[in-house]
């Protein structure tokens, strides 16, 4: 079990960890996404899937409010998303942890500074537990690399770097996009591992992801929901992955 | 009134520092190093404008005062009425409330002062030159119209000259140097603060990377705003001590004042004035916080 700190996910929860109601996304008045209905429940593991451009990063990035729906209703940790301030998105990201292809580091910090960073910024550093923090470096396998920057990773390192800073805030939620594109299918296969450990912890995992094998491999190893996102829809995915 | 309080509460925080937070910010960049020569020549710039400001206001005080307390009677007169006419001007004076003193100007006087325009051999004596007769005022001074009044009906020839007309125009330009002075470091400010703020705009848009990442990872505007905000106020601050300093020492090495020399000697600080240049790098760095300040908000508004 790793925990770096005491997170929200600890407290029992029951509502919904992201609801959506007739929620759609426009760009320039062309629909990316349009009446999705979804409760993602506390705890479970989703995959979201279709084809490139189908909309499965404007789906994560409405669930981390780095864009807004143009219509219907969004809910994140019990929060309608319509009014929020900065600040306050500021406050529910840091109850989300984003895995993204590209990992986005700060290049001139170390690991070890980009890692913890999400403590950082949230004015939580005294309540890291070092030994936790190790652990979790232990858990991804970086010990030896915390000194090293960024740019020198190989892109397995960076991904499993990136996602031990997701997860270094106990978030109750975790977004991976394309976690695994870059990835050969033997490092692909670490991180959904990774990712199951997360969901098996009692964090609500969502992957947005056209990789099928990968998709396949979960679902025998753990209890996932497919998501197809078609004709700018989102549709529960039948037996045909 | 909110915004007012949010400004000094984030300059406290400023000034206490969070080297963790300074440290997302990469270390080195021209515009840090752009901030401070601008920082430090605008200082250098606010000390002479400042010496000039004060300097001109000195010069104004003094020619006011000067001339204000005292006036000229010009007695010009036919030769054998001359003498006459001068004692009756005495008289006036010796009996108007509010002169102090008065004193007829000796011919070597007069001719000093023509000296300049027709050389030292005048024949003073042979020319028809008015008698000036130098007169002193009390504080309160004289009423000048009921004084010219009784100088014309006692001694016709005489001319009351009190240097109002003299006056006014020096004393003008001299006040007009000093709001020049004033204007010249409010606009020193304003340009400080437009310089800052384009090396700040220039910073935030190359470290866009740096700044998206914060925001993901649950960071405030306000925490992302802080580094920059730092880094370009301690930055500014640090030009501004050099440049007041050097600024400084430049008026300080000015020749010293001199009777002869009149106004361009006189550039410098006196007193308790020099006091105030040291007030530029503090108020350098307030510019510095307020411009990096507002430019970090505006841009991070446009950040998801």
């Amino acid at each position: 079990m790793v925990k770096v700190i005491e997170g929200d996910q600890d407290k029992i929860r029951s509502e919904p960890v992201l609801q959506l109601q007739e929620a759609g996304f426009s760009y320039s008045g062309r629909d990316i996404l349009a009446n999705v209905n979804l409760d993602v429940a506390p705890g479970s593991f989703h995959f979201l899937t279709g084809p490139s451009g189908s909309g499965k990063t404007t789906f994560l990035r409405l669930c981390y409010q780095a864009l807004m729906p143009t219509r219907g209703t969004l809910r994140i940790l019990d929060r309608d998303v319509r009014g929020l301030e900065r600040e306050d998105i500021a406050q529910i990201r840091r109850r989300i942890g984003v895995v993204h292809q590209d990992c986005k580091f700060v290049d001139h910090l170390s690991m070890y500074e980009n890692i913890r960073m999400p403590l950082q910024v949230s004015g939580r550093m005294a309540e890291l537990d070092d030994s936790g923090f190790q652990d979790l470096i232990a858990w991804v396998g970086l010990s030896a690399h915390m000194d090293a920057l960024p740019t020198e990773l190989s892109s397995g390192e960076r991904q499993r770097a990136a996602l031990a800073r997701a997860v270094v805030m106990s978030p109750d939620l975790i977004l991976a996009d394309e976690p695994t594109g870059n990835l050969d299918w033997k490092m692909a296969q670490k991180i959904l591992t990774l990712l199951i450990e997360l969901n098996k912890m009692g964090k609500t995992v969502i992957i947005a992801t056209h990789d099928l094998q990968l998709i396949r491999t979960a679902k025998s190893q753990v209890n996932a929901r497919v998501l197809r996102i078609a004709n700018n829809q989102v549709q529960l995915a039948g037996a045909d992955l | 009134m909110k915004q007012f309080f949010a400004f000094f509460s984030s300059f406290r925080v400023l000034l206490a520092g969070d080297a963790s937070a300074d440290s997302v910010v990469p270390p080195s960049g021209y515009t840090a190093r752009l901030t401070s020569f601008t920082a430090g020549a605008m200082a250098f710039l606010t000390v002479f404008a400042l010496a000039l400001s004060l300097a001109t206001g000195r010069l104004a005080d003094r020619w006011s005062d000067e001339l204000a307390r005292t006036s000229t009677i010009r007695i010009s007169a036919p030769e054998g009425q001359m003498q006459a006419q001068l004692d009756a001007v005495i008289n006036v004076l010796e009996t108007t409330t509010g002169i102090a003193s008065s004193r007829v100007m000796t011919d070597e006087e007069q001719r000093r002062l023509l000296e300049p325009w027709f050389g030292p051999d005048l024949p003073l004596e042979s020319l028809p030159i008015p008698r000036l007769v130098e007169v002193f005022e009390t504080d309160n001074g004289p009423d000048m119209e009921g004084l010219r009044q009784r100088l014309s009906a006692e001694a016709p020839g005489a001319v009351l000259d009190d240097h109002t007309r003299w006056r006014k125009p020096l004393v003008n330009a001299a006040n007009r140097l000093r709001l020049l002075g004033m204007l010249a470091i409010l606009l020193i400010a304003g340009s400080t603060a437009a310089m800052i703020t384009l090396a700040a705009q220039s910073a935030l848009a190359a470290n866009g990377q740096v700044i998206s990442v914060l925001r993901l990872v649950g960071a405030r505007d306000t925490y992302i705003a802080r580094a920059f905000v730092r880094r370009f106020t301690v930055r500014a601050l640090l030009g501004a001590l050099l440049g007041t300093a050097l600024g400084m020492l430049a008026i300080l090495l000015l020749p010293a004042a001199a009777e002869e020399g009149a106004f361009l000697t006189g550039l410098g600080f006196m007193g308790w004035h020099w006091i105030l240049p040291m007030l530029i790098p503090p108020l350098a760095a307030l510019v510095a916080f307020g411009a990096t300040r507002a430019a970090a908000f505006r841009a991070l508004s446009r950040i998801s």
